[in-house]
């Protein structure tokens, strides 16, 4: 059986996003690097797979799929279906919640942190301040939430790992690399959770992946 | 006559509540709607947040379940009620594509066309004038975004192929503000995304979702 190919390069969230997945569900697979520096993403070639023009764009035999969450979920369905628990209503919907919360509340607030503090820089641009305090405040009030629900829960879902956690890594990963990685040392139950899954050994591949920083 | 055992939260002209009450009625599943007001800040009530501790609507109960996000909520009552709409079971190839069709309307055509409908229909409600270079910066991504579809949807009848999915279903709310603006010419000067879009349209469930939101041809929210 062929690999599954994963197109994008390691210094993208959304690429490692699917690493993670791809790492936990045990599944063999290759990174086929795309070149932005050369507008690769808009070649013919790479529209066939993500017409977007985007990363990640990703293969398993004829179906080509797109969209970080939507191949971490095929993944964890064809590898490891525990990972999503679509056969117990009750678990799914938690699941469910907590994949969307982790894409419209968390993530929302980090894109435009990592973006300020790495991205920008690595262009040759200025970090916005004013942006990063705001976002800051927005993703402090996400963890609050956080914090109250791994008060109670071991995992975000309940007390089963789910891909809802699997999700978070790579953009926190990247807020390590960052100068604001302190803002979790004020939740002490986030801290935990984050700490138990750096100890996984998908997580600590994905991070040695990863080259973050400008 | 008994209560429904299904409740929904949320103020219906949002198209994010109205969202997971299409996804009822897909379903033909009974339920109630328990009407907030916005201008009230019946987000930010305490009793609010026990369900929601994000401030925000749809929250939908289900027995002992409580969920928000609205497509969260959507899935849960699919997976329930109407699983056929998330692909045919064990099919993972069909199920893989009614994630990437979602994840599309999420990220790639809802900012979008959220943004333009804020700007043509919400701004009098919020009390500031239109931002015309606001309008005319997303117009011109969602041009590009919708190309993509009408590509698509050249190819199968649906987005995730020639079956109705939750991936088509998820646009219909925030598309039928959309299509109130002067911008829905970007719709209809695409043959099979305006095709497609008559036909969501005309579906009962999407009929009856549209009367939540009278969001009108002359452009603002008709009480």
């Amino acid at each position: 059986m062929a690999p599954m190919k994963l197109y994008g390069a390691t210094v993208s969230w959304n690429v490692t996003r699917c690493v993670v997945a791809l790492e936990e569900a045990g599944a063999e697979y290759q990174i086929v690097p795309i070149d932005f520096a050369t507008a690769e993403h808009k070649s013919p070639d790479h529209l066939a797979r993500n017409p977007f023009g985007q990363v990640p764009a990703f293969q398993d035999g004829d179906l080509h799929l797109w969209e970080s969450r939507a191949i971490c979920k095929y993944v964890a369905r064809k590898h490891k279906p525990d990972l999503l628990r679509e056969g117990n209503l009750k678990e799914s919907a938690m699941m469910e919640v907590c994949l969307e919360v982790e894409a419209n509340q968390y993530t929302a607030a980090l894109n435009p942190i990592l973006y300020q503090c790495l991205v920008s820089p690595m262009f040759g641009g200025t970090t916005d301040q004013k942006v990063v305090e705001e976002n800051l405040e927005k993703l402090k009030k996400v963890l609050e939430v956080y914090e109250a629900r791994l008060a109670k829960h071991k995992y975000l879902a309940g007390d089963f790992l789910s891909l809802a956690d699997l999700n978070h890594v790579s953009v926190t990963l990247c807020l390590l690399a960052t100068p604001h990685a302190s803002v979790f040392d004020a939740y002490p139950h986030v801290k935990a959770w984050w700490d138990g899954l750096m100890a996984r050994p998908s997580v600590q591949k994905v991070a040695a992946l990863m080259k973050p920083s400008a | 006559m008994a209560t429904p055992a299904v409740k929904v939260y949320g103020w219906a002209i949002s198209p994010f509540v109205s969202r997971a009450l299409l996804a009822l009625e897909e379903a033909g599943v009974d339920y109630e709607l328990v009407p907030m007001s916005r201008q009230a800040g019946d987000h930010r009530r305490p009793e609010h947040l026990a369900r929601n501790p994000f401030e925000k609507v749809p929250v939908l109960e289900d027995g002992d379940l409580t969920l928000f996000e609205s497509r969260a909520i959507a899935r849960h009552v699919l997976r329930k009620h109407k699983p056929e709409l998330l692909g045919t079971a064990g099919n993972l190839e069909q199920a893989a594509l009614v994630d990437v069709w979602l994840e599309v309307e999420a990220h790639q055509l809802s900012p979008l066309a959220i943004a333009i409908v804020v700007e043509c229909i919400f701004t009098p409600f919020l009390g500031r004038e239109r931002n015309q270079a606001v309008v005319d910066e997303n117009v011109e991504k969602l041009k590009k975004v919708l190309e993509v579809y009408e590509a698509r949807l050249s190819q199968s009848k649906y987005l995730a192929g020639d079956f109705l999915s939750l991936a088509d279903l998820s646009h219909f709310t925030i598309m039928h503000c959309f299509m109130a603006t002067e911008y829905a010419t970007l719709v209809e000067a695409l043959p099979h995304v305006s095709a497609w879009w008559e036909s969501l349209a005309a579906r009962p469930a999407t009929k009856k979702v549209a009367e939540f939101m009278p969001v009108g041809t002359a452009g603002a929210p008709q009480k």
